[in-house]
C-alpha cells in the first residue's frame, strides 16, 4: 500500500504536465492541473497510511 | 514590489552588485548554522555532539560530491544541457556543465554567485534530513543520503528552477506568468529537503519508545531550548542574507527592491512566529518553545519563496498562516500519522516551502503565475518524493540507517563517537525503554 501510494504520485504530476501540452485554455489548463495536483495528493495520503504501524503491532 | 525579469533579458551584472551579492552570499551560511543548532536543540543530549558533527560532515560530502558530479548536472556553468522537444517546444531537463567546476574562473560573474549559491542551497537541502532522524541515525547514513541528495536529487531541482530547465520556462514557453519562482529555495532546497527527511523517517523508523503499544505517543523533548532558540536568532541572519542574494540572482531585483525583500523575511517569520506563540498558549495554556521556534523557521522558510515579490502586508499574511499550521501540523504528524521527526524539518521545511511557492501564485502580479508555482508544486511533491523515497530505500539496504538497539539505548554520541557531548552530566535512565 506504502508503495502504491508513492507510484501513483507520479502519475498526478504528469497528469499536471499533460494539461500544459493539451489545452491553451487557461481554465480548462487550470482545471486539469488542479485534478493532478489532487492525483498527487491521493497518492500522498494512501503512502501516508501505508506507513502508519498498526494499532498495536510490536514497535521498535 | 518589482516584478520579475524574465529569463531571457538578464541584466549584466555591475562590480558593486557583484561585490554586494558575494557579502551576501558569505554571511547565508548563518542559515545553515542556525538550522544545525536548532535541529541539535530539539535531540537528545546523549546525541548531541553526533548530531552536530553529522551536521558538518553533510556539509562537506554535499559540497565533494555537487562538485564532483551535481554541479554538472545543475548546468550553472557552461551551456550544455540535455534537451527534448515535445509539443513543439523545448524541454531542458538536465545540465551538461564541465566535470569538476571546470573553466570556474573564466565564468561570467553571475554564474560564479549562482553556483555559490547552490553550493550553500546543496549544503542547507542535505542537512534538513538529519534532523529528523536524530537520536536514531546513523552518521554513515546521513553522509550516504547527503551524497545522493547532491549528486542526484538537488542538481535535477537546481536546473529545473535556476539553470534554465524546464520549469523556469514555463513563462517563455506556455504564457505561464515568469515561469515557475523561487528566488531563494523554498522548492528546491525546503520542500526538497522536508519531504526527504519524511522518506528518512518513514524508512528508519521512529525512535524506540517513542509510540507506545498502547495509549499516546512518549514526549521526547529536545534537550536544549537554549540552543533551538539561538539558532533561530542565527538563522535569521542568514536567511536575511540569503533572500536578498536569491532575489538579485534569480529575479534580478534592483537594489532599490532589496530592503523590501529583507523587511519581508522579518515580516513572515514574525508573523509566524506570533501566531504560533498565541495557538500554543491557546491550546496549552503556555507558549511553548520549541513549537515557537519551529513557527518562526516555517516563517523564514516560507518567505524564501515569495519576499522578493509580495507586499509587506502579504508577507504578514504568508508568515501568519505558516504559523498557524505549523504547530498544528506538527501534532498531526505526530499522535495522528506516527511520524516521529524530532526537528519538525516535515513540517518547517517540506509544508512551510510548498506553503511559500503556493502563495507566490497567489500574489504575484503576473498572470497565469498560479498555474506555474502548481506546476512546480507538482513535480516537487510527485516526482521528487518519490523519487528520493525509492534511492534512499535501495540505499538503506547497503547502508543501514538505523543503528542497533544498544546503540540507541546509550544515545548516539558515545555509540559512534565515544565520547558524549556534556562529559561531565550524568545521564538519566530513560524511562521509554523500561
Amino acid at each position: 500500500m506504502k508503495y502504491a501510494g508513492l507510484l501513483v504520485m507520479p502519475a498526478g504530476f504528469f497528469l499536471a504536465l499533460a494539461a500544459l501540452v493539451l489545452f491553451t485554455d487557461p481554465a480548462r489548463r487550470g482545471a486539469f492541473i488542479v485534478c493532478g495536483l489532487a492525483v498527487v495528493g491521493m497518492g500522498l495520503v494512501v503512502a501516508v497510511k501505508g506507513h502508519m504501524p498498526a494499532r498495536g503491532a510490536t514497535r521498535p | 514590489m518589482n516584478p520579475p525579469v524574465p529569463v531571457a533579458q538578464v541584466p549584466a551584472m555591475s562590480d558593486a552588485v557583484f561585490a554586494l551579492t558575494l557579502a551576501l552570499l558569505l554571511l547565508a551560511p548563518l542559515a545553515i548554522a542556525g538550522v544545525a543548532l536548532i535541529n541539535t536543540g530539539l535531540g537528545r543530549s546523549r546525541s548531541a555532539a553526533q548530531a552536530l558533527l553529522g551536521n558538518l560532515a553533510i556539509v562537506a560530502v554535499a559540497a565533494i560530491v555537487f562538485t564532483f558530479i551535481g554541479a554538472s548536472f545543475a548546468g550553472t556553468l557552461g551551456n550544455s544541457e540535455l534537451v527534448l522537444h515535445a509539443a513543439g517546444k523545448t524541454w531542458s531537463v538536465l545540465g551538461l556543465g564541465p566535470f569538476l567546476l571546470h573553466g570556474l574562473g573564466s565564468a561570467p560573474p553571475q554564474a560564479q554567485l549562482a553556483l555559490l549559491f547552490e553550493f550553500l542551497a546543496v549544503a542547507m537541502a542535505a542537512m534538513l534530513p538529519w534532523g529528523s532522524g536524530a537520536d536514531r541515525w546513523r552518521l554513515a547514513g546521513g553522509c550516504s543520503v547527503a551524497a545522493i541528495m547532491a549528486g542526484i536529487v538537488f542538481p535535477l531541482a537546481a536546473h529545473w528552477i535556476w539553470g534554465g530547465g524546464w520549469l523556469a520556462h514555463l513563462g517563455a514557453n506556455f504564457s505561464l506568468g515568469a515561469g515557475f519562482l523561487d528566488a531563494g529555495g523554498a522548492g528546491a532546497v525546503h520542500a526538497l529537503g522536508g519531504l526527504s527527511a519524511l522518506a528518512v523517517v518513514w524508512i528508519a523508523g521512529p525512535r524506540r519508545g517513542k509510540f507506545p503499544k498502547e495509549g499516546l505517543s512518549t514526549a521526547m523533548p529536545g534537550h536544549s531550548a537554549v540552543y533551538v532558540i539561538f539558532g533561530c536568532l542565527v538563522a535569521l541572519v542568514g536567511w536575511l542574507a540569503w533572500n536578498t542574494a536569491g532575489a538579485i540572482l534569480w529575479l534580478h531585483s534592483p537594489l532599490s527592491a532589496l530592503p523590501g525583500t529583507a523587511i519581508n523575511t522579518l515580516l513572515s517569520a514574525s508573523a509566524a512566529l506570533a501566531t504560533t506563540f498565541s495557538v500554543t498558549r491557546f491550546r496549552f495554556g503556555k507558549p511553548d518553545a520549541s513549537l515557537c521556534a519551529n513557527g518562526w523557521l516555517a516563517g523564514l522558510v516560507a518567505s524564501s519563496a515569495c519576499a522578493a515579490i509580495v507586499t509587506p502586508a502579504a508577507s504578514l499574511f504568508i508568515g501568519g498562516v505558516a504559523g498557524l499550521f505549523t504547530p498544528l501540523l506538527v501534532e498531526l504528524f505526530e499522535l495522528a500519522l506516527s511520524v516521529d521527526d524530532p526537528s519538525g524539518a516535515v513540517t518547517v521545511h517540506g509544508a512551510a516551502g510548498l506553503w511559500g511557492l503556493l502563495a507566490v501564485g497567489f500574489f504575484a502580479p503576473q498572470e497565469g503565475q498560479l498555474l506555474a508555482q502548481l506546476i512546480g508544486i507538482a513535480a516537487i511533491l510527485g516526482l521528487a518524493l518519490p523519487l528520493v523515497y525509492f534511492l534512499f530505500l535501495v540505499l538503506n539496504r547497503f547502508v543501514p540507517f538505523r543503528v542497533d538497539p544498544d546503540g540507541e539505548r546509550i544515545g548516539m554520541d558515545l555509540h559512534e563517537l565515544g565520547g558524549g557531548a556534556y562529559p561531565e552530566f550524568v545521564i538519566h535512565r530513560d524511562e521509554s525503554y523500561r
